[in-house]
């Protein structure tokens, strides 16, 4: 009984035990990244492993996000299973080279012959008022690319649950952390059952709407839900969890029901997920549709510090629920 | 003043394409003259003027532009040509709007044969949407009548677009309309004997088919039973006042269509058989007009070429009834006691139980039987 | 092997090894030869950086590495594929695009790729493969194997950051890695003294703390003599090694170059140092092959690249079905 006992946790907490559990299940797993052992990471996801592991398999590295990720990239091919923790998503803009050009190539260029068991970390998202070059949202970008899985945990269950899922793949995944919810409070069991990382996940089931999200968006997505409700609009909420290889079933599932949605992304608007979201229901849900597809997503500007400002460029609860009342009620 | 509006030919044609003007400014036309060409998707159709009088204003020029049904295309003044000032102005060149339709109301409105065209839209901005259609399905909206044909889907394969309207209205007979059989068997001695006699007298051009004797009684056993020439639409009978008859017409890539042939009451032999001709050959062609794809009150159909006795067949909605045909063949015949060989045709008919009962179908059978007894007075 | 036979410059190796070293040599001249003309035929495509001129640095190096080592090259590798071991024709068949190359045409030129050999490409962006190496060698620390993993590069690539920071990385670990330097002086097409500050090259790896030699690479008994005693330091402190072997590409960057930026006095000057010809020359001085044997010789490697070219063109072109396999492990049949 006591393994199912829930505990009280943060989304930190959530990532640290998956981390723990992964450096303990298999001696091939290492971590590696910018301030990870000493400083205990940059939002404290692994605070405590250095003691607990050692220096060798929390390894703190110098700001070289290329050589770092790319050494990823040559322990994994070596017979390793590392995980590589980018501090922010704006630092594996340094990395992108290794990312794209090895990482997500070997296997193909080498016709088989090398796939890429690696798993990098990276924080994403704004909301905390770091301005324009810590607030970046580039999930969407890595979708782009074939040949790695972009995950993006957004409860406490899969922060926890989808490294190792991860770890197992035999070939790169990229998880993103949305920044904003490492002090999300919420409840795990002890010992939870493996999570896929392959299927979204529903949160409500409506009929009137199909609201789809991910990531930090999921949450202001679950406040809009109840407010739609009160209001007589029940939504169907879809948290995609992969970013890729799109759950595309499942929300081609979720509109063949409601016949109208609404996707949510941090992204900018311009070439992002949330357009090739759309551009899918287009092509195979056209006749589904009953009113068009529409989207919110940050405003296209670099993002401004000021509070006000920021809170304007970020999608909210209120723009949410405005929308999906429209495009229900007309 | 008249408004000469895109037609609709079919339930499901919601848009068609302006192809070319048959007039200018200032001709004079008269009701069923064909005045413009529209392509859709089962092919090119001359559209037909219902009002007489003097083209007023072109409104809409020929182009690729696909027209919403019921866009104003010129409008019709009355009176005289000589009466009517000719139009300084140049006709404007600006494209229709196309009627605002969300992907799912459009597709749900093609499998139910609603009438877009009779469908207010309530979402924003006036879009037909989903919920607009459930209303009409669930019958708070009337449908337009009449449509024998269905247009599900814009396609270029003619064959294939062809192929789905058949489908459609096949699938919504079959769900919708509680068929009854009739048959009969009708000895046609006499028919052909003076069909014979006819034609002994005719040059080869001019000789009558023998499907125009029955096609012909058909129509007089509808005066007969004038209940069988209706449309059923929204749990109601509508008796139709024309005879006008579909026939079913094979095409030579596969399919079939059943255009109507007008007042067959009121046509001699001689012309009924011109016009069934110049029907096949138009049909064929893919040049039929306007109201010979919806006048129809009744269709007839025959397999006899193939050999086929009894013809089952399903009733093409909204009419209620069909008549079938089969091979006219030698069979024994027995009549007062004695045993003889005659040319036998069985012909059936199928009906709508919601409209009629079999007795009503006894007695057209009965009809149509005596009218092929008296070839002369047909 | 007797290296104890090994004086630099002035005497050779044993016989046998020397033949060797020429005969290694003269298979990549001559089928680099070959690459050329075949992709002139237009059976060969895309990008084909030839290797002529500098084989004594691949050569010179393979002597110093086991099997067990990992080898991690740039784009212009056909040379270290095949010193590696790899076969002609899985390297010709891979230019023809076809199913019997070693990534089943997959890769191309640029892009050989040998588990058996532990050949990690041919890899096409400049210094893209230090950090490589650099992850192989913690790798290979972490799981306590004593194997040396040899990063080849240009000298080009000495001024992106990634030599830096694997630089850093392979001297704050002790990473056993082997950095060979291939300076043939120009960056495509940009001399060296016009993209580095300094063009000691050694100095920039020694800033780092790491152990460097400096070597003529149109010599291969040079190259292979100062390999064998970068990658002995190496496997003895299990730290890194950086050599750079001076050397020259007879040819252009790659086929589409009309060699704008050097003269060619300079290029017939470099190519009286040809590492082939002198050896033979050495060779014939000492003895140790005469024109049959030298006849012979080329004799042998012409039926090899002739049975190699047969190879590619009679492979089959991979099925176009098979397109997206090798993007994930799932979709693929290994």
């Amino acid at each position: 009984m006591g393994e199912l006992e829930l505990r009280k946790m943060t989304y930190r907490d959530a990532v640290r035990e998956g981390l723990r559990e992964a450096l303990q299940k298999d001696e091939r797993v290492f971590l590696i990244g910018e301030d990870v052992g000493r400083y205990g990471g940059c939002f404290a996801v692994s605070k405590g492993l250095l003691d607990e592991f050692g220096s060798e398999r929390i390894r703190d590295t110098p700001l070289s996000e290329s050589a770092f990720t790319g050494a990823g990239i040559g322990a994994a091919l070596g017979g390793m299973r590392p995980i590589v923790e980018i501090m922010t998503v704006n630092f594996s803009l340094l990395a992108l080279d290794q990312i794209m050009n090895n990482a997500a190539t070997y296997l193909h260029m080498s016709g088989g012959q090398f796939n890429v068991p690696l798993v990098i970390r990276m924080a994403t998202g704004g909301g905390k008022q770091l301005a324009a070059q810590h607030s970046h949202s580039l999930e969407g970008w890595y979708t782009h690319i074939p040949g790695i899985k972009v995950l993006c945990p957004a409860t406490l269950e899969d922060a926890r649950g989808m490294l190792w899922s991860a770890l197992i793949d035999p070939d790169p995944v990229l998880i993103f952390e949305p920044a904003v919810l490492y002090p999300m409070e919420g409840e795990l069991a002890e010992r939870a059952a493996a999570v896929n990382i392959d299927r979204a996940k529903v949160h409500r089931e409506g009929k009137d709407l199909s609201l789809i999200s991910y990531g930090s968006c999921l949450h202001k997505c679950l406040d809009a839900a109840v407010i739609l409700a009160e209001k007589g609009i029940e939504v169907d909420l879809l948290d995609l969890r992969t970013l890729r290889p799109l759950d595309t079933e499942s929300f081609l599932a979720s509109v063949a029901k409601t016949h109208r949605a609404l996707i949510v992304d941090e992204g900018w608007r311009s070439g992002s997920l949330s357009a090739e979201i759309s551009a899918r229901i287009m092509e195979q849900a056209f006749y589904q549709l009953d009113a068009p597809v529409e989207r919110i997503c940050s405003a296209e500007v670099p993002m401004p510090y000021a509070k006000h400002m920021e809170e304007a460029a970020l999608p909210q609860v209120t723009t949410i629920v405005e929308t999906a009342r429209r495009m229900v009620h007309g | 003043m008249a408004d000469f509006i895109m037609p609709s030919l079919g339930a499901d044609m919601t848009t068609g394409i302006l192809v070319n003007w048959l007039v200018e400014v200032g001709d004079q036309v008269k009701h069923g003259d064909s005045i413009a060409e529209v392509e859709t998707a089962k092919g090119l159709f001359e559209v037909e003027v219902f009002n007489a009088g003097v083209v007023d204003q072109i409104l809409v020029q020929p182009g690729s532009e696909e027209i919403a049904v019921g866009t104003v295309l010129a409008t019709i003044a009355e009176g005289d040509a000589a009466d009517v000032a000719p139009t300084p102005t140049p006709a404007p060149t600006k494209i229709a709007e196309r009627r605002q339709i969300s992907p799912v109301a459009h597709r749900l409105a093609a499998e139910n044969h609603i009438d877009l065209s009779q469908i207010e839209g309530t979402g924003s901005q006036g879009v037909i949407c989903l919920a607009d259609i459930e209303r009409a399905i669930g019958g708070t909206v009337r449908e337009k009548v009449p449509h024998l044909s269905a247009e599900p889907k814009k396609t270029t394969d003619f064959k294939a677009g062809v192929r789905q309207a058949i489908a459609a209205a096949m699938s919504l007979s079959n769900r919708e309309i509680p068929h009854y059989y009739l048959a009969t068997d009708i000895d046609m001695s006499r028919s052909l004997r003076w069909l014979e006699e006819q034609n002994r007298q005719r040059s080869i051009r001019e000789r009558l088919l023998p499907v125009v004797l029955p096609l012909k009684a058909v129509a007089l056993a509808l005066g007969k039973v004038p209940e069988l020439n209706a449309y059923w639409v929204d749990g109601e009978l509508q008796l139709k006042q024309a005879v006008d008859i579909g026939f079913a017409i094979t095409l030579r890539g596969g399919g079939l269509m059943t255009p109507a042939l007008h007042n067959v009451d009121q046509l001699s032999l001689d012309q009924l058989m011109t016009a069934l001709s110049d029907l096949i050959t138009r049909t064929r062609s893919g040049k039929l007009r306007g109201s010979e794809m919806t006048d129809a009150g009744m269709t007839v159909t025959g397999l006899g070429d193939l050999g086929v006795r009894t013809v089952y067949g399903v009733i093409y909605p909204p009419q209620v009834a069909l008549v079938g045909l089969g091979k006219i063949a030698e069979q024994p015949w027995a009549e007062e006691g004695a045993l003889s060989v005659r040319p036998v045709l069985t012909a059936t008919l199928a009906a709508d139980h919601r409209a009629g009962d079999g007795h009503q179908g006894g007695q057209f059978l009965d009809a149509l039987n005596h009218f092929l007894q008296e070839p002369e007075n047909l | 092997m007797t290296n104890t036979d090994i004086k630099i410059g002035q005497s050779l190796v044993s016989q046998e090894q020397s033949l060797h070293f020429l005969r290694q040599m003269l298979r990549i001249r001559r089928f680099e030869e070959k690459s050329a003309e075949l992709y002139s035929a237009m059976k060969i495509r895309g990008f084909l950086h030839l290797y002529i001129g500098e084989e004594a640095v691949a050569v010179g190096i393979a002597e110093a590495l086991t099997s067990d080592d990992a080898v991690v090259a740039t784009y212009r590798e056909h040379g270290y594929a095949m010193v590696r071991g790899m076969s002609m024709g899985s390297i010709m068949a891979e230019m023809y695009g076809k199913v019997a190359g070693c990534c089943r045409g997959r890769g191309g030129s640029m892009h050989l790729f040998d588990a058996e050999h532990r050949l990690y490409g041919g890899n096409a962006i400049v210094g893209g493969g230090l950090p490589i190496a650099v992850g192989l060698a913690l790798a290979d620390q972490l799981q306590k194997k004593a194997q040396v993993t040899c990063c080849c590069f240009g000298e080009g690539a000495m001024a992106e950051g990634e030599f830096h920071e694997s630089m850093n990385l392979a001297a704050l670990w002790k990473l056993p890695v082997l950095f060979v330097c291939e300076n043939n002086f120009y960056a495509m097409g940009t001399a060296l003294q016009l993209s580095e500050s300094i063009v000691d090259l050694s100095s920039k790896a020694a800033a780092y703390a790491v152990q460097t030699a400096t070597v003529d690479g149109m010599d291969v008994i040079a190259v292979a003599e100062a390999a064998k005693k970068a990658s002995d330091t190496v496997r003895e402190t299990g730290g890194p090694f950086f050599l750079e072997c001076r050397t020259y590409r007879f040819r252009p960057h790659s086929m589409f170059d009309p060699e704008l930026y050097r003269s060619k006095q300079e290029v017939e000057g470099w190519k009286q140092r040809c590492p082939i010809l002198s050896l033979i020359q050495r060779l014939k001085k000492q003895g140790w092959i005469d024109d049959s044997g030298l006849e012979e010789m080329e004799q042998e490697i012409a039926t090899e690249i002739a049975t190699a070219v047969d190879f590619a063109e009679q492979s089959e072109w991979e099925s176009v079905e098979d397109l997206s396999k090798f993007v994930h492990s799932d979709s693929g049949v290994n």
